[in-house]
């Protein structure tokens, strides 16, 4: 399948392990991706917490200028998935307000493509059994808790994500890859997210309490689909509550052992190294 | 003239606050409340009391993370945390300004560096917060090791039809 790829400005800085592992996987897995022709943020939390018409009419420009490539558009970043999902749902069901950001943009929206997250995608169109008969390095020993975090899910009206209160898909997907996922409650509880920076002692308590219950299900890592999470989870725990996080993409990437999959673990700032090394995978 | 009430649902454009029957279901699944000075249905009843100034000048409407837990599980649908963006949005427009100011300060220097670049580099990102917020020391030892793991790099590729984005910034300004 071809599709078009939306990295957002997170995958091509703090996220790169991101978007690196999500082009292996792709490539492995035959998704071909065309990235937005030059895309600009989507304008994430400061935006909307700012200034509404600002909020819709950036990820408006950037559908707008993927629609000119008549593909659905992956947006791995679930920040930016959420952007996306809002001004789409904004724009199809407020005429003026339509017209008013089309006007602001300069061009036409047609609402003509879907916004997809690669967890939909490769759980839904390339499918658990073809992702199993990928691996060639089953993850034995690993024990993640999947994290999806509030802006895949919420709000469920617009996100349209699959069991917003306990999803699972991301969870099939370790499974697939021979890890032993832990079942939790704190799948969906927030992270802090864009308070780790202006408030941060209140974000250091968020993830210690996430770190906490991960501990207690007896899991030893953590996966995520979110730079955001990641971010907040590989740095702002306390000394000693920290457990290594990886996006689902470079546990695919591992599992399948694709080209480049162990560079990406090098740049956490929580080295998963040692747990990887400990278990044989690397 | 118009109640602080209608004026906030006016902005929403979306179920009514007066649809609210105070079940608390949003306050008991809120991250948030115990750093909040209102919880998010004690916010409701002060707009429907009318108590603009203090709605507008709380912490609680910066501290609000827009995890929209609320409005996942309010059975009637209230957009709790659209309201949250209203009045953040009516506390800056009004001249309230943010009663947690760093809070406000990082949304300022994150537009701004959009504004720049069309996307976010980070590292100019953080210089112009720290510099507006006076909080230089924070993380720096993080930033260090985020530079020296290639996390923060300094020339990352900006949008090239600028013109577009400072228009749509320009067209949105707040009158």
């Amino acid at each position: 399948m071809k599709v078009s790829y939306y990295p957002g400005c997170s995958l091509h800085a703090t996220g790169k392990e991101y978007d690196q592992s999500m082009r292996a996987v792709s490539r492995a897995l035959d998704i071909e991706l065309k990235e937005v022709d030059d895309w600009c943020c989507c304008g994430a939390s400061s935006a909307h917490n700012t200034n509404f018409d600002l909020s819709i009419a950036l990820p408006a420009r950037n559908l707008i200028a993927a629609e000119k490539d008549a593909m659905d558009v992956m947006v791995p970043c679930a920040a930016c998935y959420n952007r996306f999902k809002t001004a789409e749902h904004h724009l199809k069901a407020d005429k003026d307000l339509k017209a008013k950001i089309e006007g602001v943009v300069g061009a036409k929206y047609q609402g003509g493509i879907a916004i997809r997250n690669p967890i939909d995608i490769l759980y839904n169109d390339i499918g658990i059994d073809t992702l199993a008969a990928k691996v060639v390095k089953p993850l034995t020993g690993l024990k993640p808790v999947s994290y999806y975090g509030c802006l895949l899910l919420r709000p469920p009206e617009i996100c349209e994500f699959e069991n917003y209160e306990n999803p699972f898909m991301m969870d099939k997907i370790m499974a697939a890859m021979g890890t032993e996922v832990k079942n939790w409650s704190y799948k969906t509880d927030c992270c802090g997210g864009s308070l780790a920076i202006s408030k941060t002692a209140i974000v250091v308590d968020m993830c210690d309490n996430l770190m906490n219950a991960a501990r207690e299900a007896g899991a030893n890592c953590v996966v995520t689909a979110c730079p955001l999470c990641m971010a907040n989870l590989d740095m702002r725990p306390s000394e000693g509550k920290k457990l290594p996080v990886f996006y689902f993409t470079e546990l695919i990437s591992l599992a399948m052992d694709l080209p480049g999959s162990k560079d990406t673990f090098k740049s956490h700032i929580f080295d998963p190294q040692p747990l990887l090394k400990q278990l044989g995978l690397i | 003239m118009e109640t602080f009430l209608e004026e906030v649902n006016k902005k929403i454009h979306g179920v009514p606050l007066q649809a609210c029957y105070h079940c608390r279901k949003c306050t008991a699944g809120c991250p948030m409340t115990k750093h909040m000075e209102y919880n998010p249905n004690k916010v409701i009843k002060m707009i429907q009391n009318g108590q603009r100034d203090k709605v507008l000048g709380s912490s609680t409407i910066w501290i609000c993370l827009s995890c929209e837990t609320c409005i996942t599980r309010c059975p009637n649908k209230v957009d709790i945390a659209r309201m949250m963006d209203v009045l953040r949005q009516m506390a800056i427009e009004t001249g309230v300004g943010a009663h947690e100011k760093n809070v406000l300060k990082f949304h300022e220097a994150f537009l701004a560096g959009m504004k720049r670049g069309g996307r976010i580099n980070e590292p100019f990102m953080m210089v112009e917060y720290k510099l507006k917020s006076g909080d230089l020391f924070s993380d720096a030892m993080l930033g260090l090791d985020m530079f020296m793991k290639g996390k923060l790099s300094l020339l990352s590729p900006r949008t090239k039809d600028m013109k577009s984005v400072k228009n749509i910034f320009e067209k949105t300004k707040h009158s």
